[in-house]
């Protein structure tokens, strides 16, 4: 106990955990958007293709999150546009990105001269090194998810259950679709800092698993994915702090833990 | 007056004809049946009529007018319920997507709209289901919701895409008998293979395949004697009734 209070009185650890909650409860509502909209390869792509804006960013002296963000949403745009006229495509082209995306970034570090940064932390998450400004980007991207999800709640159910009769009742379906790739984007690359961008797929779905058999609404999936995977990260942190390993794997080692024990605790009800 | 006119309609899709010279009216308080083989154009001619494909051969006109405009008079109800099942959504949710959002506030649905919607569920029976989970019915009681959803904005025309498909015999009859009661006031439009069904509630029927065969039903029909030229379920029908 006396370890977690001092742990708590250092700065880097206070900004882990507010960084942690914020992509927590954002991945929380996106994740359960993408899960139902059957999205879920689709935001490995994009997390993926993101890596080369990661290249970019460090190739041109960028911020990493301006560069990652860029590519992110620029990703989500080609594949939107792709996969509204090619739906039956979409896994090739989103296995293109996806591996076209990591080539880019690999080169353009590789071409940074003197770089020696641990590109790793790109790769696993690097939460404990979260900085005040992406403490702001965070907490301004949740800020927008939540404003989006409060206005047009409606219309995102509508183009999320059957988007065939929302365009019938005149509800902009492609408007609606690529803006929950773009904020699919945005997350992702939120969450890249916390767990990287190799796991950012189990944080966007375990919470959202769960939550999925919770609910008998979408909102209510999100507000339960959304507390469930703070709840993970927490004590996924607590463990990575309590034994010294990596916090991206630790937080999502404790989310599979815990399916796993919902799965089994659900099935002997 | 009628309330659908399709003149010298013709579809083609991948260079390939769909439908071919197709003719159609439909009046006001009609329960028109369109039968015909899978890939015969059915769907087709639906989301031509919805507006959903363009017409650009021949002209259909819904309402007097070209069938984007005319969309809120319109309940579509379509095929393949069963799918995504697992959706977290209330039934009272999903009849609300019927509305078209002339009258929508800030958020949220407006209270007028969740009184249409109750009303709706209370009209196909479905009422006291109004907050279980979408994927908690049975396919039967699913396919009357989506009803709902179509009544939500009270349409002057029901067009049903394979209503009974993999629906139970109990959950057919109810599903026709509530489309019998609608039809008192609203106009019906089922694509059905359900035949016999069909010869019991439908006033007119047309079977498609690329081109378009008028059977109405008030005038008594001979089988094979009275047709050479066109042989569908309906001659077939026909022709066991007089047997019988």
């Amino acid at each position: 106990m006396e370890s977690i209070l001092e742990a708590l009185s250092f700065p880097f650890i206070q900004n882990a955990l507010i960084a942690g909650l914020l992509v927590s409860m954002a991945s929380g509502i996106i994740g359960s958007l993408i899960v139902v909209n059957r999205m879920v390869f689709l935001a490995g792509g994009i997390a993926h293709t993101a890596y080369g804006g990661i290249g970019m960013a460090v190739f041109f002296g960028l911020p990493i999150f301006l560069g990652a963000s860029i590519f992110a949403v620029l990703s989500a745009l080609i594949i939107s546009i792709i996969t509204i006229n090619h739906r039956e495509r979409m896994d090739t082209f989103i296995g293109l990105m996806w591996a076209i995306g990591m080539a880019v970034g690999v080169v353009l570090i590789d071409l940074t001269p003197g770089y020696n940064a641990d590109f790793m932390s790109y790769l696993f998450g690097s939460i404990l090194a979260v900085s005040q400004s992406d403490i702001y980007f965070m907490a301004g991207l949740l800020g927008v998810i939540i404003f989006i999800m409060t206005f047009y709640y409606r219309d995102i159910l509508a183009v999320s259950y059957d988007s065939e009769y929302a365009n019938l009742r005149g509800i902009n379906v492609k408007f609606f679709y690529t803006l929950i790739l773009v904020l699919s984007a945005l997350t992702v690359v939120v969450a890249i800092k916390v767990v990287g961008l190799i796991l950012v797929i189990a944080l966007l779905t375990i919470p959202v698993y769960i939550a999925e058999k919770l609910s008998n609404t979408l909102y209510m999936m999100m507000i339960f994915s959304g507390l469930c995977s703070s709840l993970f990260t927490l004590l996924g942190l607590w463990f990575s702090y309590q034994y010294d390993v990596a916090s991206g794997a630790s937080i999502i080692l404790v989310s599979a833990l815990s399916l796993f024990i919902f799965l089994v605790f659900n099935k002997f009800k | 007056m009628s309330i659908i006119e399709i003149k010298n309609l013709s579809f083609s899709y991948h260079k390939q004809k769909i439908l071919e010279d197709i003719n159609l009216e439909v009046e006001e308080r009609d329960f028109l049946a369109i039968i015909g083989p899978n890939g015969g154009g059915k769907s087709t001619l639906l989301k031509l009529i919805l507006g959903i494909n363009p017409v650009k051969d021949g002209s259909i006109k819904t309402f007097g007018g070209v069938p984007k405009k005319n969309l809120s008079k319109v309940g579509y109800v379509p095929q393949n319920t069963n799918v995504n099942t697992d959706f977290p959504i209330k039934v009272i949710e999903v009849v609300l997507m019927g509305h078209i959002g002339t009258k929508r506030p800030l958020f949220g649905y407006a209270k007028e709209e969740k009184m249409c919607a109750i009303g709706a569920l209370e009209q196909v029976g479905m009422e006291k289901f109004a907050n279980t989970k979408i994927g908690e019915l049975s396919g039967g009681q699913r396919q009357r919701v989506m009803i709902a959803r179509a009544l939500c904005a009270h349409p002057q025309i029901l067009i049903l895409d394979e209503p009974t498909a993999s629906i139970d015999i109990d959950g057919q009859r109810r599903i026709y008998q509530l489309l019998k009661e609608l039809n008192s006031y609203i106009t019906i439009i089922v694509v059905s293979h359900d035949i016999s069904v069909i010869m019991q509630y439908a006033n007119k029927v047309v079977h498609i395949n690329k081109r378009l065969n008028y059977h109405d039903m008030k005038t008594p029909q001979h089988g094979l004697r009275h047709q050479c030229d066109h042989f569908c379920e309906v001659e077939m029908f026909n022709i066991f009734k007089e047997i019988k």
